[in-house]
């Protein structure tokens, strides 16, 4: 929202205001004159409306992270009926920065596998704000593969600020367990579907995030760093998130036209915050509309579109003449 | 001009360039290894006139249209004379063919955008259809942030390659050279068949600083080096500089027979 447009706009208004009074009291031929006036300044007045209405970036990425969004348990929750939660990565530990288990989307038996936030502070010190261990993206896995000895598809949710950046995580191999992530699911053999539902931060998000589907909602952000880590490198003030939003083309839209995901789910109102349960069923129309289509695929058609919906995304020029600077 | 000088940053001995080339840019005092760029690597490793680069000319864009991030990549390019942070080709190592890519950390920080992603995928990609076995020297700041969720998804790009390789029975061997951080290590760098490091080399999914910002603690002393990984289980191998090639060779030629067909669908 930006005060100086809507100065204008109510300015306008008052001016149409007065011309269509002129109008009622005035003679016909007046009338004539003034009316093409009033339908100029009354399309301005939308114009600017619409520019006033549009969200920037870092608006989105304070939605993302909003405290009363909803989170991975109350998708489950509102969006799964027989659900049971399933536990650790049979290696270290049950990480609770991810959460994930069995149950029923409608009458199809699904996993569902998720970052999970904390809703106050106790509960994100258990939860690590979402941020996993080596041991959560273990987990995701090993669910996973359960999921691919049964014939089951697979919902990934993901909302995390990053994978958590600590001593145990480094010493149990947080690279690597991102990085056999990404592997193994390249090579799943049932069908996955990936949304982010708030933050979907670096390689800690597509540790969940190779998918046959990946979606976005739509006051979702999807970066390879966050707009204070950018800003703290770029210009050396992490308050510069602003700025760093901005240049990192991290919104839902941005992501769709880059066709980096597959579509975006709308968000009732205000956002998601607003309306859990009308959020809830808007991804789970969308979550049922692509499994229902994704069962149908055989095998080897479902893996090689996996593998080149990844393989070709990237941006480059190759085999141009001397000219060392090359305008898109 | 060029320098006849170089100091060793760990202990501060002062070298003649051209001596330090005949002990594979290692401190003759203390053992570090310095930094080697791209060319450097491949004359190290590579049987002598062997190597054959591809996808020479591929060079990168500015999609986001991010704040100087064209400068940057002239600069980078006029530095060093390679069009990205990659090199790749095939070559034979101790006689035995392969495919081989090195990083060049002076081209920013070696990290991975597009280009890096497109031509390991590519390098990879050529040795699954020609059923060679790949190699890898690494060393990266990790994603290159001025080219946004491209730069992740390379990520996802390069791991699915190593499957595929992988699926088709061939190995993949990765050399980790400092630093090596982010979501190169969080990719294809973690997923070696072996897994290999020179010594006292940073390697890591975040940085220490960060890891310090968040934990508000002193981080362990040799927190993150070879060392470090090795003894965690994540690493096969720290091997210095020196014995690279004969270890690579070694490698190469154990995985040359395939006793068991044990892929027959596949291969
Ligand atoms: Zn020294």
């Amino acid at each position: 929202m930006n005060k100086e447009i809507e100065r204008e706009i109510k300015h306008l208004k008052d001016k149409v205001k007065k011309l269509k009074d002129r109008v009622l009291k005035g003679n016909k031929k007046e009338a004539k004159k003034i009316e093409p006036l009033i339908e100029e300044m009354s399309s301005k007045i939308q114009e600017l409306e619409r520019l006033n209405a549009q969200v920037k970036p870092i608006d989105i990425v304070r939605l993302a992270r909003h405290p009363k969004r909803p989170t991975t348990l109350d998708y489950i929750r509102l969006m799964i009926r027989s659900f049971m939660e399933l536990h650790g990565d049979r290696r270290f530990a049950d990480d609770q920065a991810i959460i994930g288990g069995i149950g029923f989307l409608n009458d199809i038996p699904v996993t569902i596998i998720g970052h999970q936030k904390g809703r106050n502070t106790k509960d994100n010190l258990k939860r690590h704000f979402g941020m996993a261990h080596p041991e959560g993206y273990r987990k995701a896995l090993r669910l996973m593969e359960q999921a691919e000895r049964f014939g089951r598809p697979i919902i990934n949710l993901i909302d995390t600020p990053g994978a958590y950046p600590g001593i145990g995580a480094e010493e149990r191999g947080q690279a690597e367990a991102i990085a056999y992530n990404l592997y193994k699911m390249s090579g799943l053999k049932v069908p996955i579907v990936s949304v982010i539902t708030g933050e979907g931060g670096s390689g800690g998000a597509l540790a969940l995030g190779v998918a046959d589907r990946v979606y976005m909602l739509s006051n979702t952000i999807y970066s390879v760093i966050s707009p204070e880590g950018c800003a703290a490198i770029l210009w050396k003030d992490a308050t510069k998130s602003e700025e760093a939003a901005e240049s990192l083309k991290l919104t839902a839209n941005d992501l769709l036209k880059f066709r980096v995901i597959d579509d975006i789910i709308e968000e009732p109102g205000e956002g998601a915050h607003t309306d859990h349960e009308e959020t809830a069923k808007r991804l789970k129309s969308k979550l049922l509309e692509t499994i229902k289509e994704l069962l149908t695929k055989d095998l080897s058609t479902l893996l090689r579109e996996r593998y080149e919906k990844f393989r070709k995304i990237g941006v480059f020029v190759e085999d141009m003449p001397e000219d060392p600077l090359v305008k898109m | 001009m060029s320098k006849l000088f170089i100091k060793c940053p760990r202990c501060k001995t002062t070298h003649f360039i051209s001596f330090l080339k005949h002990s594979a840019y290692v401190c003759s005092k203390c053992g570090y290894h310095f930094r080697l760029d791209a060319p450097k690597r491949i004359k190290m490793l590579c049987d002598k006139g062997s190597f054959r680069e591809f996808d020479k000319n591929i060079k990168s864009l500015d999609p986001l249209a991010f704040p100087k991030y064209k400068e940057k990549l002239e600069a980078s390019m006029n530095k060093t004379g390679l069009k990205e942070a990659v090199v790749t080709g095939e070559c034979k190592i101790g006689g035995f063919p392969t495919t081989f890519g090195v990083m060049d950390p002076r081209f920013i920080m070696a990290s991975m955008g597009s280009v890096v992603g497109e031509k390991i995928t590519r390098m990879l990609e050529f040795s699954y259809e020609n059923y060679l076995p790949a190699v890898l020297v690494i060393s990266s700041g990790g994603a290159r942030m001025q080219e946004g969720i491209y730069s992740l998804m390379q990520m996802a790009k390069t791991s699915a390659a190593v499957k595929r390789l992988n699926d088709r029975g061939l190995p993949l061997f990765t050399v980790l050279a400092d630093p090596t951080t982010g979501g190169v290590t969080a990719s294809f760098a973690m997923l070696g068949d072996v897994i290999i490091a020179e010594p006292d080399a940073l390697i890591g999914f975040a940085g220490p600083r960060v890891i310090q910002q968040t934990i508000g603690q002193k981080l362990p002393k040799g927190f993150q080096k070879s060392e470090f990984l090795l003894e965690h289980g994540m690493l096969d191998m720290v091997v210095p500089r020196k014995n690279l090639k004969a270890v690579l060779t070694s490698l190469l030629e154990i995985h040359s027979t395939r006793p068991y067909e044990n892929l027959r669908g596949e291969r």
